[in-house]
């Protein structure tokens, strides 16, 4: 048969979803490799439940994986799906309301029975009422999956297993990517029957769409404008982990991680964990105050002590992690923000924590706070973190977020030689040590590790006297100690790049966010002024101390809106550091913002009559 | 610096601090008899390192000319652990409390005794709160009195050895503060033994829980109250005339009396061995208590099993030997990569 037509199109995005067992994410993360290596710009949104496997066809079991690609840079996954690919009525009710009005809706036709229907909460079918606001098209996914391995001898429940690779192949052929990375994984992943299944799935699903009559054209999306160089797809997540190892590295010194499984941290753990030939060492503790107390301990030995957890765990390491300020070690310690509060909704998304790390430790106890704005952007925030606290012998926290963690984007490989490098030094001069005796500079105090003799010490929590170390009670050498730790937290301002303002650097409106909502922040900002508004935006990576430029940079703009998925942590900060009115734009909905909610709130913002 | 290696002396680990501890506390006895095995040990002052927790006993290291780390209330164990895992060379030494180590410590002490991680744990029971001021501890008697059970304990003790039994301890002993060669015997067999060594020590507070143990601690009651175990030898104590043996069958202990004459074996008096591979024996040990039986003194258990520290360099080793020494670049490129053209 003839060659069906291509379309040019220049971005498209594109959902999957179904029951948590039905490979959602796998399916999502195979279309996005495949995608990154067609040399499109993309983003990614995983979506799915705590719950590992939900009752089936219920609600509460969708899962979703969303992805936008296009032929120009790209910073978010898109507000509305264009495509939905839905495995089930549950899958179809919890997702289709989001789709862009006449956008494509793909079903798994086997799904939609009066049973499945029932479960999903539907009075009826409602196919109907799809086909009238959408371009329906169904697919029977399990009988085409069945009827391409029929003869391979799996059992139906095995056998069932592949149909997501069918939709893939579909996907595949629809949006003409290529389907050897996928192919590659499969070998390296199975054997025999459940190898030849998969293969065989994915190619019926190309094949397939190919000849169906559903599907006149298919659709290019072409290789995207970006900076010259090698890329590969990463998550937030990885880039943490690679950063861990990255540190260790170009500081010359031996990494020691400190961590208990928590969502969404562990993966950072488990990649760090492979690495053993870099000579990290990984540490699975008992509980989260264990991690962090071995890190520490780790930190003390002269290691790179680093922990990696969410919220939840974060709240348990505030005693250690007050010991470590106390005691003057460096350490990183990552918190990946989850939905809460409490247990919350632990696969999704907030940024509620900012206050927490910032003051949720006993009496004054300032530590600096770093949060990344990209998936790929961790990777350098890690070795600023570590950096900054081996300078100046400090813990430092890395706030991340699940959103950063689970999404992707295209990750320009940064050159290892163009890298800072900073070895370690530790304090070797026996005549001249004090454990508390400070570089003038940068207020650090030396770092002299067990094994050197001479260099004999005692440190711990007791207030310490200046310069010598020893417990003290006195009460002006306990102010004067405070106020020397807060100085020279507060003097890593010297050491941070002044803040950068995306647009004119003054105006009317002044849109200010932090971590992983950069990409939806520039892009509202980038349409409205496209649309000739009056707005510029900064994005904040450090949270204490602030850059030292962010007083003047506020003082510029008539208004200030402060965009963060809280009720208004950093909000209040600005308010009551730099006395600016500023107005917040909140969501607690576990979701990332979408780019016409922002919109919105700038346009009210620059509509409301002047004083 | 001078090569010339420090002849080391019991006085090179008092540290310039004043000792803060009461008069007639026992940790000024365990305190001395660690300065005075130290520098037996054949270890450069320089490579001990001290690590406490929270409480009277936690102290410790700021009297130690070592380096030393005074952490939070009940984690010293995880912070060695850290210590430990990173700096195998280092000779790590863990000071704890009954408070400290199996009340809020409780989760710490247990998995780092399972992981066999290579340290020295000291834990001072003294049977109660010092440092806050007398409240009952998880090893005050039931019934005991104090500000904050006035109509006594109702918290079942806990026994320390039994604990570290449970939690799978390769080295188990029990000594007194004031029984000076027993205990510096005891330090030295800790250090000598590869993983966990843990140790309770019976320990006097003589403000909130005066002559707890003084059976025990009391030369003459001692002969009475205490059974001395050694490796190879029947357990038997009491005076000449006196002499009395511990009978196990099916793992239940009772008392055999023994006359001048009688072969404690032939008595079915058991034998003591430190070396069973199931700790059955050792808990039937470990449920001897006053004032039914003798309260055991010395080693119950001393096994070899490979520490987490070895273990956890054996993983890197391997890692590098199948891999190679890990190349960044590499790492950064692995899995599928695309180039952008100009």
């Amino acid at each position: 048969m003839p060659d069906k037509p291509t379309e040019q199109i220049d971005r498209v995005a594109i959902r999957f979803c179904g029951d948590s067992g039905d490979g959602i994410q796998l399916t999502g993360t195979k279309f996005t490799e495949s995608t990154a290596l067609a040399g499109n710009d993309l983003s990614t949104l995983p979506d799915f439940p705590a719950e590992i496997r939900a009752p089936a066809g219920t609600l509460a079991g969708v899962s979703g994986f969303q992805i936008q690609f296009s032929d120009t840079d790209i910073r978010t996954p898109a507000d509305q799906p264009d495509v939905l690919v839905a495995f089930n009525p549950a899958a179809l009710r919890a997702n289709v309301e989001d789709v862009r009005p006449g956008g494509l809706v793909i079903v798994n036709s086997d799904a939609f029975t009066q049973k499945n229907i029932q479960r999903a909460g539907y009075e009826g079918d409602p196919l109907p009422e799809v086909r009238e606001r959408f371009r329906l098209v169904e697919i029977p996914f399990t009988t085409l999956n069945r009827e391409a391995i029929k003869d391979l001898g799996l059992g139906s429940r095995e056998g069932d297993r592949s149909k997501n690779f069918f939709a893939l192949g579909i996907m595949c052929w629809l949006y003409n990517r290529p389907m050897e990375s996928t192919l590659r994984w499969l070998e390296s992943r199975f054997e025999g029957a459940v190898l030849e299944a998969n293969t065989r799935v994915l190619k019926s699903g190309y094949a397939f769409g190919e000849t169906t009559d559903l599907f006149p054209t298919s659709f290019v999306v072409p290789r995207a404008k970006i900076q010259p160089g090698v890329y590969r797809n990463i998550t937030g997540n990885t880039a943490l982990a690679l950063g861990i190892v990255a540190a260790g590295v170009q500081m010359d010194r031996p990494v020691f991680l400190g961590a208990y499984p928590i969502t969404p941290a562990s993966d950072i753990l488990h990649e760090v964990a492979r690495y053993r030939h870099f000579g990290v060492k990984t540490f699975q503790a008992e509980d989260e105050i264990a991690a962090i107390s071995a890190a520490v301990g780790a930190s003390f030995a002269g290691h790179l002590g680093v922990c990696t957890t969410s919220g939840p765990g974060m709240v348990l390491k505030q005693e250690a992690l007050g010991l470590a300020v106390m005691t003057e070690l460096p350490l990183v310690v990552v918190d990946v923000q989850r939905a809460g509060p409490s247990t919350g909704m632990p696969t999704k998304i907030e940024q509620g924590d900012l206050l927490m790390v910032l003051h949720g430790r006993n009496s004054e106890s300032p530590v600096p706070v770093l949060a990344a704005s990209t998936p790929g952007d961790c990777f350098h925030t890690m070795l600023e973190a570590f950096r900054l606290a081996v300078t100046y012998m400090t813990p430092v926290i890395v706030l991340s977020d699940s959103y950063l963690a689970n999404s992707s984007e295209p990750w320009l490989i940064p050159d290892v030689d163009a890298l800072p490098r900073q070895p370690v030094q530790y304090w070797s001069d026996v005549e001249d040590f004090q454990p508390y005796r400070r570089d003038p500079e940068t207020l650090a105090r030396p770092w002299a590790i067990p094994g050197t003799p001479g260099l004999e010490h005692r440190i711990g929590g007791l207030s310490k006297e200046d310069i010598t170390g020893n417990v003290s009670y006195d009460p002006a050498n306990n102010e004067r100690m405070i106020e020397l730790r807060a100085q020279k937290v507060a003097g890593i301002a010297n050491a941070i790049p002044p803040i950068e303002v995306f647009g004119p650097d003054r105006g009317e409106l002044l849109v200010v966010g932090w971590g992983g909502t950069q990409g939806v922040i520039t892009s509202a900002v980038e349409e409205a002024r496209k649309d000739g508004l009056d707005v510029s935006s900064v994005h904040l990576r450090h949270l204490n101390p602030f850059p030292s430029n962010l007083g003047k940079v506020l003082g510029q703009f008539r208004h200030v809106l402060v965009a963060e998925l809280n009720s208004g942590q950093l909000h209040s900060l600005l308010r009551s550091r730099f006395l600016v009115p500023a107005e917040l734009v909140s969501k607690l909905e576990g979701q990332p913002f979408k780019v016409a909610e922002l919109r919105a709130r700038i346009e009210a913002a620059l509509s409301r009559p002047k004083e | 610096m001078s090569a010339k290696a420090e002849k080391l002396t019991s006085k090179s680990f008092q540290s310039d601090q004043d000792l803060r501890w009461c008069p007639g506390c026992g940790d000024y006895s365990i305190l001395a008899n660690v300065q005075r095995v130290l520098p037996d040990l054949g270890v450069p002052r320089e490579n001990f390192v001290f690590v406490s927790g929270i409480g009277c006993s936690s102290r410790f290291p700021y009297y130690m000319n070592t380096y030393g780390m005074h952490t939070i209330h009940g984690r010293a164990p995880a912070f060695a652990t850290g210590i430990k895992a990173c700096r195998p060379e280092l000779s790590v030494w863990v000071i704890t409390g009954d408070g400290d180590g199996l009340s809020i410590g409780g989760n710490h002490l247990l998995h780092t005794i399972r992981r066999n991680q290579d340290l020295q744990i000291l834990l001072f029971n003294n049977r109660v709160y010092g440092l806050t001021k007398g409240q009952y501890s998880p090893t005050s008697r039931l019934g005991m009195r104090t500000k904050s059970s006035p109509g006594g304990a109702i918290d079942y003790p806990i026994d320390p050895i039994a604990f570290a039994l449970g939690a799978g301890a390769t080295f188990v002993a029990r000594t007194i503060d004031v029984d000076a060669p027993h205990l510096q015997e005891m330090l030295r067999r800790a250090h000598a033994h590869r993983g966990t060594a843990f140790i309770e020590i019976l320990q006097n507070c003589p403000v909130f829980n005066d002559d707890e143990w003084i059976e025990l601690e009391d030369r003459k009651k001692r002969v009475d109250s205490a059974l001395r175990l050694a490796d190879g030898e029947p357990l038997v104590w009491g005076a000449q005339d006196q002499r009395r043996g511990i009978r196990i069958h099916d793992g239940i202990p009772s008392v055999v009396h023994l006359g001048d004459e009688d072969d404690p074996a032939s008595k079915g008096v058991a034998i003591h061995h430190e070396r069973y591979e199931t700790p059955a024996y050792a808990f039937a040990l470990a449920s001897l208590q006053r004032p039914d039986f003798p309260l055991p003194i010395g080693v119950f258990r001393a096994v070899e099993r490979r520490t987490y520290g070895a273990l956890l360099e054996e993983q890197v080793t391997t890692a590098i030997a199948q891999r190679g020494e890990g190349d960044l670049a590499a790492l950064l490129h692995a899995g599928d990569t695309w180039t952008v053209e100009q």
